[in-house]
């Protein structure tokens, strides 16, 4: 059984289709990626896999579950990242943690989820600091951590680093490698080609809402025959 | 074009919005209409009010008086029998029956007060609605003046107080079957007066606020993409409506005690203490009539916040959310500026289906209408505003499983209506004919 099985997936926008037809799947504990332009269609494909969006048409299984079937089933096993998101406010970043940590388990597993979350924001005496004092980076941090301390059978991260400096970068790279080595399936987009060669076991190439080329990062160098994935994305692109 | 004249047409630009201007534009519109419900108030004064006299007496004095209602009144009945002059009255939209009786020139001749028996026809408790009564009190006067007239020109008493004040009423109201003696319709409404202002306020302003801590509330999570964090949550779309409608309708309730403490003791304060006490007459609410009023405040709150929480479901963002509240501000405020100054009963169907349409108009009337024992239309309203309440939530968490709730469109294609909600119907439509 594979965590993610995307078969033929179709989104429409009235007549603008969005994404055209896809096909792919991702191992358990695997890291993959999904790249490609502006408009190319990669955040659609992340949110219906993450239920926010309506399926026009295909199938979807993660963890062996329908996605148009069973919706609720599938945000028990997910847990979704979006870009540039944010956290509310006026909480401190504990209460945060707090208030998501509730709806996956009560009492003292609650309190185990809020210690990790902790462990993995590392934001040391500001997690008691309201959230909107926070810098870009800590609150990526934050919601890093919120998305990653359940422990998710699959993490949807988009645009994971976007806009942060390469320390918090890195760190927060870190985490998502240690936690896929400990089973975590991560599906993710970017726009950074080197963070893609370094975390991804696998890549997609999307362009104009369909998938142009797939593979490992050293299949793609070879296959295009480029020194790196940007080169392998630039060549793709203007094919 | 100098820079101090570029930062002015950007601030321009920027602030003269259609938000901006609209809400200005229908208060403007909503006051100028006021201004001509008042011309016409001014017409209604100058017009003889419409009464019917009976005239027991025949004396000397009782013909002065009914010499006065002829000048000053459009007699439309003019007998002996009460009951067939009130017909007549109710009939002809007439306001007031007076009788003089028997012994009224012989009382005054002998130093005692004539005394008129009047019946007022009470049409509506608002403020307005007491303006053609206010003439015919206003003749009252007139028949007074004659008389002291009468008396001093032919020397027939030297009693001053007597000829200064010769006579005296005894009033009975009739409004919706109730007959208070000892008060008069003015008295009523102007007793009322604070009560009909303070209401409407009250709702309104609830209304206004809880709505827009729900259309701003959408458009910050939207903004924060909080929104998307929580709906991959393993939380149902309905947990998440009614929490955040129960969220805000709580706050919303406990908003309307702190005005309504606030209001009333403003318009106490304003209109001074009436020594005159409803409850006298019969007009008083019991703790089930204030419970009903609750009711049918919190139905209607729930039906803003169900129908904000649609109009959040169309903002992108937090500002984009500001401009969303105009609509359910419009629908708040035109049933409030017509149950300030008049009884829907009043209004002519067709404005006052209208009005009764509008689910906020029926919380601001409940007190009045329980006053004075219509429970039907409360208990009607209550139903009425609790069912399309009930339609709205319905429609939110429909809207809440759609594409929609992120993207804050339908779908831009097939040459769609600009206006969301006909966009989606459209969709709807399609969709059904596949």
């Amino acid at each position: 059984m594979y965590a993610v099985e995307v078969k033929d997936l179709v989104k429409r926008y009235g007549t603008f289709q969005a994404v055209k037809g896809i096909s792919f799947h991702v191992k358990e504990g695997e890291v993959y990626g999904l790249i490609g332009p502006n408009g190319a269609g990669k955040t659609t494909t992340l949110r219906i896999l993450a239920t926010l969006l309506e399926v026009t048409s295909g199938t979807i299984q993660i963890q062996g579950i329908d996605l148009r079937a069973k919706p609720e089933e599938v945000r028990r096993v997910i847990s979704y990242l979006p870009e540039d998101a944010g956290a509310y406010k006026h909480l401190r970043g504990r209460e945060y943690l707090k208030f998501i940590a509730q709806f996956f388990a009560e009492g003292d597993e609650a309190e185990a989820l809020v210690a990790r979350g902790m462990e993995i924001a590392n934001l040391g005496e500001r997690i008691d600091d309201k959230v909107d004092t926070y810098s870009k980076g800590m609150a990526r941090r934050l919601l890093v951590a919120r998305a990653l301390m359940i422990k998710p059978k699959l993490a949807i991260l988009d645009e994971l680093t976007s806009g942060l400096d390469v320390l918090n970068a890195q760190e927060i790279r870190k985490t998502v490698k240690s936690f896929a080595a400990q089973g975590t399936t991560m599906l993710l987009s970017s726009h950074n080609m080197l963070e893609v060669e370094l975390l991804c076991d696998r890549i997609a190439l999307i362009n104009d809402g369909m998938i142009v080329a797939e593979g490992t990062p050293a299949e793609l160098k070879q296959r295009y025959d480029a020194q790196n994935i940007e080169e392998v994305f630039v060549k793709v692109v203007r094919k | 074009m100098s820079s101090l004249s570029k930062i002015i047409r950007k601030e321009v630009k920027e602030l003269l919005t259609p938000a901006t201007l609209i809400p200005i534009i229908i208060i403007a519109v909503l006051f100028g209409s006021l201004g001509g419900v008042f011309g016409g108030v001014e017409e209604q004064l100058e017009e003889p009010p419409m009464i019917a006299v009976i005239n027991q007496d025949g004396g000397s004095l009782s013909l002065v008086a009914m010499a006065v209602f002829n000048a000053t009144s459009d007699i439309v009945y003019n007998g002996t029998d009460v009951q067939e002059a009130l017909n007549v009255l109710d009939e002809k939209g007439g306001v007031s029956l007076f009788v003089i009786p028997a012994n009224f020139t012989s009382n005054i001749e002998n130093d005692t007060q004539g005394t008129i028996e009047i019946f007022w026809i009470m049409k509506g408790a608002g403020i307005m609605d007491s303006v053609p009564g206010a003439a015919a009190d206003a003749n009252l006067m007139y028949v007074d003046q004659a008389i002291s007239a009468t008396l001093i020109n032919h020397n027939m008493s030297d009693n001053a107080s007597l000829i200064l004040d010769p006579t005296q009423y005894y009033e009975t109201t009739l409004f919706k079957g109730k007959e208070m003696t000892g008060i008069s319709p003015i008295t009523i409404s102007s007793v009322m007066s604070s009560q009909s202002f303070v209401m409407p306020l009250i709702v309104m302003m609830v209304i206004i606020y809880a709505g827009s801590i729900v259309i701003s509330s959408m458009g910050s999570e939207k903004e924060n993409k909080t929104l998307e964090t929580l709906l991959t949550m393993p939380v149902s779309r309905t947990s998440i409506v009614f929490g955040k409608l129960i969220g805000a309708a709580l706050v919303g309730l406990l908003m309307a005690v702190i005005y309504m403490f606030g209001m009333s003791y403003y318009f106490d304060s304003l209109m001074g203490s009436s020594s005159i006490d409803l409850a006298e007459f019969g007009l008083t609410l019991s703790i089930v009539d204030y419970i009903l009023v609750g009711m049918s405040l919190f139905a209607s709150l729930v039906f803003a916040l169900a129908l904000c929480m649609i109009l959040g479901i169309f903002t992108k963002n937090y500002k984009a959310a500001q401009t969303m509240t105009m609509p359910v501000t419009f629908l708040a405020m035109i049933p409030m500026f017509v149950t300030m100054f008049t009884d829907v009963d009043t209004l002519p169907m067709v404005a006052k289906v209208l009005v009764l349409a509008i689910p906020f108009s029926h919380p601001m009337i409940a007190m009045r209408s329980l006053m004075f024992d219509d429970y039907s239309l409360v208990l009607g309203g209550i139903a009425y505003t609790a069912a399309v309440a009930l339609l709205a939530m319905f429609v939110a968490v429909t809207l809440f499983k759609k594409d929609i709730l992120l993207t804050g469109k339908v779908s831009n294609s097939d040459k769609k209506s600009k206006i969301p909600l006909v966009a989606l119907l459209q969709t709807i439509s399609r969709k059904r004919k596949k």
